[in-house]
C-alpha cells in the first residue's frame, strides 16, 4: 500500500514539474536473481565497477543476490517493489521461463524495461579428446548410443534443457540431459568425461577450452561470433562455425538486460536508460563483452519491448513443445 | 624445484609493506564478519569485492583471501562462547567447545581452535604448494557417482562412528533430509513442499536453522536452569595460551588424521563442512578419551577445526586450477578473479605466475598474521564470559535475530529461527543429537542431486556406484564405516556372552 502511495506521490511530483530530470536520492540496488560468482552476478558487478569508476551516478550501487527458486526470489522481490525507483534487476531468458516452469504469479509486463545490454550465445562443447570433428559426427554417434548420450547443462527446464530438447527434435535422437547447478560444474564434468557434451555459454567453458580440456564444435546462433582474438590453439570465437552450417538446425540466444519495478515514472525510467547507455559505451564494458564473448546488442525503448514480445512468444512455443510448462 | 623459486618470488610480492597492511586489515575485517552470525565469509567478501576493482589483482586477492582466513578463525569464536556456529563448518566445534567454555575453559578452547585452524590451513597450503597439478587432474575423476559416494561416506561415518543411540541419529538425519528437500529441486526444476508459500520457496537456509537449533535453544535451556553463566570463573591471560600449546603435541595423531581427512575432502570436492563432521566423528572413535567427547574434551575442538581449515584451504586449489569453487566464499573470489580479468583454470598457473604464487605465499603469511591477531584477542573474547548472563542473553538473542534477518531480509526467517530454537530445545530434552540433522540439511540436497544425476546418466542402472575403482573404494569404505560401530557392538556383546557362558561350561 505504502509503495503505491509513494508511486502516486512521485507521479504527482513529476506531473507538477515535468522539466526537472529525476535523480536518485539514495543507494541504487541491483538485484541479481542468481548466486554470487555466476554470469549475471559478474555482469552486475562489472556495471557497478564501471558506474563507480566513471562516476556515472550520484548515489552508490549495491549488488544483492536473490537466487532462490531459480531466480523467482529476485523476481518476486521486484514484483513487490512496484514504484521503487531505486531498484533494478538483471534479467535473462529466465524472465519468461521461470513463470512458465513454476506457475508463479510473475510477468515481465508488470516490470519496467530499461535496456537490453547484450545477448549471450550457446555453444556445443565436447571433451578435447572426443573424436567428433563437427556437430554431425556427434549426432550420428548419439543415434546409436544406448543408454542415451549424456549432455550436461545448467538447471532443469531452462535454456540448456530447451536446447538439448531442440537438438533431439532436429536430429531425431534421444539424449540424457543432466542438470547441474552451474555452467562451471557442467564444464568440469565435461573435462572429466562424465558427460559427452555441454551447451554452455562461452564464458562458462572458456577456462577449460584454454586449458586444453574441452573444445567447441559449433555455436547455436544464426551468425558466427565476431571476436577474432585467438583464445586457444590459435582459434578465436569467430572461428566456431554455426550449428546450422553443420546440419544441426538449432538456434538459440539469450538476452541479458535490466528491468525496474513496475509503476515508476517516465523520468525515472529515462534516468536509468541514460545511465545504462553510458555503461554500454564504456571501454571496460567492451572489454567485458569481449572477455565473456557476449554479442553486443544494446536496445532500449520500443526496440527492447518489441524484442521481448517476440522472444516471449518463441519461449512459450518451445516450452510447451518440450512439455516444460507447469500444469 | 622451479616451483620453489616461484614461491620465493611470491613471498617477495606478498611481503611488500602495502600487501602486509592489506593482510592485517583483511584478517581483522574477516574476524568481525565471522563473529556475526549471518554475515559470514561469502557475504563479507562479496560486499568488499567492488572496493578492490581499482587495485592490482595480487593485492586484491591478498586482501580478500585474508578476509576469508579471518572469517574462518572468527567462526570458531561464537561457536565456543555462545554455542552459535558462525559458519557451517563450525557446527562440530560447538560440540566440545561450548562445554569447555561452560566449564570455565573458554580461553583453552579458543586457543585450541585457533591453533588447530592454523595447523589445518597450513597443511592445506603445503598441499597446494607441492601437488597442485597432480591434484587438479585427480579432482576431474569425480563424476556424480563419485560425489554421491563421498557424501555417503560422510553420512555413514556419522552413523557408524557415533556413540549416541543409532536409531536417534538416524531419525535426526532423516528429519534433516526432509528439510533439505524443501524448495526448488534442481533436477526436475519443480518446487517441492512449499505449499504455495513464497517464503518456503527459498528452502530452509542452513544458517537460520543452526542459529535456532544451537543458539536460541541454548538460551532456552540456560534460562530454564536459572540465569547463571557457569564460565565466569575463567582464568584468562596469555599464560593459558602457552599452557594449551604445551599440551597440544599429545594430540598429534588427531591433528594429523584431521589434516589428512580435511585435505582429502577439500580436494575431492567434499568440502569443509563434511570434513569437519568427519574429523570429529573419527576422533571420537579413535581417541582414548572418546567417551568424554561432547562433554568438553579439547580433542573434540582440535579435530573438526583442523579438518575444516585443511579442507577450506585445499578447496581453493580446484578453484584456481579448474575454476570449480569448493565453497561459497571461493565462488565469490572466483567472480573477483574474472572481474580482474584473470581466467581461472589450468592456464592460470602458466600465464599468471606472479598472481598464483603471490596468493599461495599470502596463504602462509595470512594464516600466520591471523593466528597472531586472534590469539592476541583471546583474553578480550574470553572476558565476555565474565559478564552476567542476564545481560548477555538478550544481546545474543538480538544478534541471532539480526543474523537470521540479514540472510535474505525476511521477517519470516526470524520466526523460523525461533521455531527451530524450540525444536532444538525439545531435541536436547529428549536426548536426540542435533548434528546429524544439520549435516543432512547441508549435504542432503547435494547428495540427492548427485545420486539422481548418476542414475539419469546410467539410464537407471545402479551399477554406476561400482563402475570404477574410485567409486567402488568409496562405497566400500562407507559400508565399512557404517557397520563398524554395530558390528563392534555385536562382537563385544558376543564376547560378554561367551565369557559368561565359559564359566558355566566349566562347572
Amino acid at each position: 500500500m505504502k509503495q503505491h502511495w509513494l508511486a502516486a506521490c512521485a507521479a504527482l511530483a513529476a506531473g507538477v514539474s515535468p522539466a526537472a530530470a529525476w535523480e536518485p536520492t539514495k543507494a541504487i540496488e541491483i538485484v541479481v536473481p542468481f548466486s554470487a560468482g555466476g554470469a549475471s552476478d559478474q555482469m552486475a558487478r562489472t556495471m557497478q565497477g564501471i558506474i563507480q569508476k566513471h562516476n556515472l551516478a550520484s548515489q552508490p550501487i549495491i549488488v544483492v543476490n536473490k537466487p532462490a527458486a531459480g531466480g523467482a526470489e529476485g523476481m518476486l522481490d521486484i514484483q513487490k517493489s512496484a514504484g521503487d525507483p531505486h531498484k533494478l534487476i538483471t534479467t535473462s531468458s529466465g524472465i519468461f521461463m521461470t513463470p512458465m516452469a513454476t506457475k508463479l504469479p510473475l510477468n515481465w509486463k508488470d516490470y519496467t524495461p530499461v535496456a537490453m545490454m547484450a545477448q549471450d550465445s550457446f555453444v556445443l562443447w565436447v571433451n578435447a579428446k572426443a573424436p567428433y570433428k563437427n556437430a554431425g559426427d556427434l549426432m550420428a554417434k548419439a543415434k546409436t548410443s544406448t543408454p542415451p548420450m549424456k549432455v550436461g547443462g545448467t538447471s532443469s527446464k531452462r535454456e540448456d534443457n530447451l536446447i538439448v530438447f531442440a537438438m533431439e527434435k532436429a536430429g531425431g535422437v534421444k539424449f540424457s540431459y543432466i542438470p547441474h547447478t552451474s555452467g562451471g560444474q557442467a564444464s568440469t564434468q565435461l573435462a572429466g568425461e562424465h558427460v559427452e557434451a555441454t551447451t554452455n555459454n562461452p564464458a562458462e567453458d572458456v577456462a577449460n577450452w584454454r586449458g586444453g580440456a574441452t573444445r567447441p564444435l559449433c555455436v547455436f546462433s544464426e551468425k558466427q561470433m565476431t571476436y577474432k582474438e585467438p583464445v586457444a590453439d590459435g582459434k578465436s570465437w569467430a572461428d566456431i562455425p554455426t550449428c546450422q552450417s553443420q546440419g544441426l538446425d538449432v538456434t538459440y540466444q539469450m538476452l541479458r538486460g535490466m528491468f525496474m519495478p513496475g509503476k515508476v515514472t517516465k523520468e525515472q525510467q529515462a534516468y536509468y536508460v541514460g545511465l545504462f547507455k553510458k555503461v554500454s559505451e564504456a571501454p571496460e564494458w567492451k572489454d567485458y563483452l569481449a572477455r565473456s564473448a557476449l554479442v553486443a546488442d544494446y536496445r532500449d525503448g520500443d526496440a527492447f519491448v518489441a524484442f521481448l514480445k517476440a522472444d516471449e512468444e518463441k519461449h512459450a512455443k518451445l516450452m510447451s513443445e518440450a512439455g516444460f510448462m507447469a500444469k | 624445484m622451479d616451483d620453489l623459486s616461484s614461491l620465493f618470488t611470491g613471498f617477495q610480492i606478498a611481503l611488500s609493506w602495502h600487501n602486509v597492511g592489506f593482510m592485517a586489515i583483511g584478517v581483522v575485517l574477516g574476524i568481525i564478519v565471522g563473529v556475526l552470525p549471518g554475515l559470514g565469509g561469502p557475504n563479507g567478501v562479496a560486499i568488499l569485492l567492488p572496493l578492490t576493482f581499482g587495485m592490482d589483482p595480487t593485492s586484491a586477492i591478498i586482501l580478500l583471501s585474508s578476509i576469508y582466513w579471518g572469517a574462518l578463525f572468527g567462526g570458531a569464536i561464537t561457536s565456543i562462547l555462545f554455542n552459535i556456529p558462525g559458519e557451517a563448518w563450525s557446527v562440530a566445534t560447538t560440540f566440545d567447545g561450548y562445554p569447555m567454555a561452560v566449564q570455565g575453559k573458554a580461553a583453552e578452547a579458543l586457543t585450541a581452535a585457533f591453533t588447530a585452524s592454523f595447523i589445518g590451513a597450513l597443511s592445506g597450503v603445503v598441499l597446494i604448494t607441492f601437488v597442485a597439478p597432480l591434484v587438479a587432474s585427480f579432482a576431474l575423476r569425480f563424476g556424480p557417482a563419485e560425489f554421491f559416494a563421498v557424501f555417503l561416506l560422510t553420512f555413514c561415518s556419522f552413523i557408524g562412528m557415533g556413540r549416541d543411540n543409532r536409531a536417534k541419529i538416524l531419525a535426526s538425519l532423516c528429519l534433516g533430509f526432509l528439510l533439505a528437500a524443501v524448495g526448488l529441486d534442481s533436477i526436475s526444476g519443480d518446487l517441492r513442499m512449499t505449499f504455495g508459500s513464497t517464503e518456503l520457496m527459498r528452502g530452509f537456509d542452513f544458517l537460520i536453522v543452526v542459529i535456532g537449533l544451537f543458539g536460541v535453544s541454548e538460551i532456552l535451556l540456560t534460562v530454564e536452569e536459572g540465569l547463571v553463566f557457569k564460565g565466569k570463573q575463567a582464568k584468562i591471560d596469555l599464560k593459558v595460551v602457552l599452557r594449551t600449546w604445551a599440551g597440544l603435541p599429545r594430540y598429534w595423531a588427531t591433528l594429523v588424521r584431521s589434516s589428512i581427512v580435511g585435505m582429502w575432502m577439500g580436494v575431492t570436492p567434499g568440502g569443509a563442512i563434511a570434513a569437519s563432521f568427519m574429523g570429529y566423528g573419527l576422533a571420537k572413535r579413535f581417541s582414548k578419551h572418546g567417551k568424554n567427547f561432547g562433554k568438553g574434551e579439547i580433542e573434540g575442538v582440535l579435530a573438526p577445526e583442523t579438518a575444516a581449515h585443511a579442507a577450506g584451504t585445499s578447496a581453493l586449489l580446484p578453484m584456481l586450477a579448474l575454476g570449480i569453487p569448493g565453497s561459497a566464499t571461493a565462488a565469490v573470489l572466483l567472480g573477483g578473479l574474472l572481474v580482474w580479468g584473470l581466467q581461472p583454470g589450468p592456464m592460470l598457473f602458466v600465464e599468471q605466475k606472479d598472481f598464483v604464487w603471490g596468493l599461495i605465499a599470502s596463504m602462509y603469511l595470512g594464516n600466520i598474521a591471523g593466528l597472531i591477531i586472534v590469539l592476541a584477542t583471546v583474553p578480550l573474547f574470553a572476558a565476555i564470559m565474565r559478564i552476567p548472563f542476564s545481560f548477555v542473553a538478550p544481546v545474543i538473542l538480538i544478534v541471532c535475530a539480526i543474523g537470521a534477518y540479514t540472510i535474505s531480509n525476511s521477517i519470516f526467517d526470524i520466526w523460523l529461527m525461533l521455531v527451530f530454537g524450540v525444536v532444538g530445545y525439545v531435541f536436547k530434552k529428549l536426548d536426540y543429537p542435533l548434528a546429524p540433522l544439520v549435516l543432512a540439511l547441508v549435504l542432503g540436497d547435494r547428495a540427492e542431486d548427485a545420486f539422481r544425476q548418476a542414475l539419469i546418466g546410467s539410464g537407471g542402472a545402479l551399477d554406476v556406484f561400482w563402475a570404477n575403482g574410485l567409486v567402488t573404494t568409496l562405497v566400500l569404505l562407507s559400508m565399512m564405516l557404517l557397520f563398524w560401530g554395530p558390528v563392534g557392538d555385536l562382537i563385544a556383546a558376543l564376547n560378554r556372552r561367551g565369557r559368561a557362558e565359559k564359566p558355566a561350561a566349566a562347572e
